[in-house]
């Protein structure tokens, strides 16, 4: 008896331990880091398809379909054709999590790349810190997913809270005569626009813009209306919107010019930078005037960028403002990792997350790329740019040799 | 917080409000007919929208003039989706299995709808699309005003039609009892056609305002359907006077707590007001006391 115990105890702990084993090389299958000659590499991503963030997703498809068919022209990864798995998550950030447990457990995918929002990325990355897999995104840059301490994310654009900064330099560097002496602030409720702006409230402040209009609304809101009436009715001169698409600005800009209201300096966090959709939702002479801070733009000088817009507009048709910025970050989280894969050797997930988070500085079609330790892209610069008739035009900083001078005050609705 | 803001919020709640209550005009009467709940009301408003942007882009049809070819074609997409899911969806399960027919109605036409126009955003435009109108300090939106106009006639003509009408005494006699309707002569089915047809008919001018004012796509349908199912609960399911009361009231009380208090108290003072009236009357402002036995 005794001894038939003792077997079973030592059947149980062998069985135990191997079937422990079995499951982490299982969870790990990319941690192998080798896969057979001629086998595909097997990406797998969570887009917003469907829901309040389906024309960034499909932007960020395109992004990454158009990678992932330069890297398979100039022969694969480490010779491995790229297949990118892609599910959608309908904006939601419960699906997100689901989709990428499946993607790693059911289709034993070996990377993963980022969804969009910052909204969608923190629960992504906290699924994927369980399985040791590295999330390299590219629209998560809101400060609450660098605050999560995850160790696997990694953010290849601007960190977002300090994107308004150039803008509020430009603004309190006017002279007192013609610097606007009102502000609203009206943002949305998302990680991604909320922190911009109360970045920029105090400075905006010390130069003596009274803040007259400050309110959040919930992302859901269908009627922006009578939140746009309501700034309208407290006439500011600035007004500072937190938005993450075009519907939202779109509303605010229809509102305030059906209530005769039309501010000296718009700007809004999100929608004005998505090219061509913006342009079709307002009209191009409505836009004239309108600001959006960001880290790049489709008239960047960077070669890589050039390179990407051109391919872009071959594949997909338009012009080079009409480039959605959604595009070039998924682009980029496409480069960094490829850098990342030959740097290691590999497509250890590992091996991976501790390049990127050694110091190398990378390149990307947004500019060099270098993490801290939470996974912040440390390099980046943040400007502004303008709706300038058709085009769309880098303003700041005033002194950078790309800015051109600030359309100020912006022209009436229409003009 | 000023007067003319808080004035504002009045006036875009009662216009605003008169669109939606003619978008859930259409779902109350088609679940007072046929006890359908219609979760594909908010694509169909979506699809309004685009049919009127397709007039608009490709023909240079005008929005308003538009609606003669738009409101005609969603009564025959109606009458089709009848015929083709619900009229063969009988028994005691028929209601709870329309909720599932006609969200795989919803999503086979979203699915249409990504694939032709894709998921980027889209407006629809026209000269007076973004002109207004001053009283006092209040602006009056033209699309707005023509709206509620639109609203109030396509509403009074519904009335007109269930109440001074022969067909409007037997779609009455068909919400009360079908069997009853039925042995009197009343051809139930053919009017539950009509019925369906006409509540889809009304998402093309609840569409057409809807795109006119909002950017959208597919996916906006969400938004809608979630607001549209909790005006005619409020209102009372199948009640069309409940409908409108309740769609006015309720964008009306959230736009002057948005205004009042905080636009992030807005959304959730619908549902407020939706558990203080279903505390008091479970069956809605003007439903039936009574569960009508299909």
């Amino acid at each position: 008896m005794k001894l038939s115990r003792k077997y079973f105890r030592t059947f149980g702990v062998a069985s135990v331990a191997g079937a422990l084993s079995l499951t982490m090389v299982t969870a790990s299958g990319a941690s192998s880091g080798g896969l057979a000659a001629g086998a595909p590499v097997k990406i797998g991503i969570s887009l917003s398809l469907s829901g309040d963030f389906s024309a960034d997703g499909l932007a960020f498809q395109q992004g990454y379909k158009l990678w992932a068919a330069d890297v398979n022209k100039a022969g694969g990864l480490l010779g491995h054709k790229v297949v990118l798995d892609i599910v959608s998550d309908a904006s939601s950030p419960t699906q997100v999590v689901t989709n990428y447990q499946k993607l790693v457990s059911s289709d034993k995918v070996n990377l993963t790349f980022g969804p969009f929002s910052s909204l969608l990325s923190l629960p992504a990355g906290k699924t994927l810190s369980r399985y040791g897999y590295a999330l390299v995104e590219g629209a998560g840059g809101g400060p609450s997913v660098f605050q999560a301490g995850l160790h696997n994310i990694f953010d290849v654009s601007l960190p977002v809270a300090n994107n308004l900064m150039p803008f509020a330099t430009w603004i309190t560097s006017l002279p007192k005569s013609v610097r606007p002496t009102s502000v609203a602030y009206v943002t949305s409720n998302d990680p991604f626009t909320q922190p911009q702006l109360t970045t920029i409230e105090g400075t905006l402040s010390k130069a003596g813009i009274k803040q007259v209009y400050n309110k959040v609304f919930p992302a859901e809101v269908t009627d922006f209306t009578p939140i746009a009436d309501a700034v309208a009715a407290a006439k500011p001169q600035v007004v500072v919107l937190g938005s993450t698409d075009v519907p939202t600005v779109s509303a605010f800009m229809q509102a305030f010019e059906q209530s005769g209201f039309s501010p000296k300096v718009f700007i809004a966090t999100g929608g004005p930078d998505q090219g061509s959709t913006f342009i079709k939702a307002v009209g191009a002479s409505n836009a004239n005037g309108i600001m959006v801070p960001n880290a790049w733009y489709g008239g960047s000088a960077n070669p890589l960028s050039k390179k990407m817009v051109a391919e872009y507009i071959k594949q997909y048709g338009g012009t080079a403002a009409g480039v959605s910025s959604d595009v070039v970050e998924a682009y980029s989280v496409g480069e960094v990792v490829a850098q990342a894969v030959k740097a290691t050797g590999g497509f250890d997930n590992k091996k991976i997350i501790a390049y990127l988070h050694s110091g190398a500085v990378l390149s990307s079609a947004q500019g060099p790329v270098k993490f801290n330790s939470v996974g912040e892209n440390v390099t980046p610069t943040a400007f502004t740019f303008q709706w300038q008739g058709s085009k769309f035009v880098q303003v700041n900083p005033v002194h950078d040799p790309n800015s051109v001078k600030v359309l100020f005050p912006k022209p009436a609705w229409g003009k | 917080m000023n007067a003319t803001a808080l004035l504002s919020a009045a006036k875009d709640g009662i216009l605003t409000g008169s669109v939606y209550a003619l978008m859930a005009t259409g779902l109350t009467l088609i679940f007072g007919v046929m006890d359908i709940i219609n979760i594909a009301q908010g694509i169909l408003v979506i699809l309004g929208a685009y049919l009127s942007y397709a007039l608009q882009v490709h023909w240079h049809i005008d929005l308003f003039v538009g609606l003669l070819i738009t409101i005609p074609t969603m009564f025959l997409v109606g009458v089709v989706i009848e015929r083709l899911f619900f009229r063969r969806l009988t028994g005691p399960e028929r209601t709870g299995m329309s909720i599932l027919v006609t969200y795989a109605v919803s999503l086979l036409i979203e699915g249409a709808l990504n694939m032709i126009f894709s998921v980027n955003d889209v407006q629809l435009q026209g000269s007076y699309v973004n002109k207004s109108f001053a009283i006092g300090s209040v602006h009056f939106g033209f699309i707005y005003v023509a709206g509620f106009v639109l609203a109030v006639v396509l509403l009074s003509a519904l009335y007109f039609m269930l109440y001074r009408t022969r067909f409007g005494v037997s779609v009455r006699a068909s919400v009360a009892d079908q069997t009853s309707a039925a042995l009197v002569g009343i051809d139930v089915k053919r009017v539950s056609t009509i019925v369906f047809g006409i509540g889809v008919a009304v998402t093309a001018a609840g569409g057409m305002i809807y795109g006119a004012t909002n950017a959208f796509n597919a996916s906006t349908s969400y938004d809608l359907i979630s607001r549209l199912l909790t005006i005619i609960v409020l209102g009372g399911m199948g009640s069309l006077g409940g409908a409108l009361l309740a769609g006015v009231g309720m964008v009306f009380v959230g736009d002057m707590v948005g205004v009042i208090w905080s636009p992030v108290w807005s959304s959730m003072s619908y549902f407020v007001v939706l558990a203080v009236v279903l505390l008091v009357r479970p069956q809605g402002l003007f439903g039936k006391q009574s569960a009508r036995v299909a």
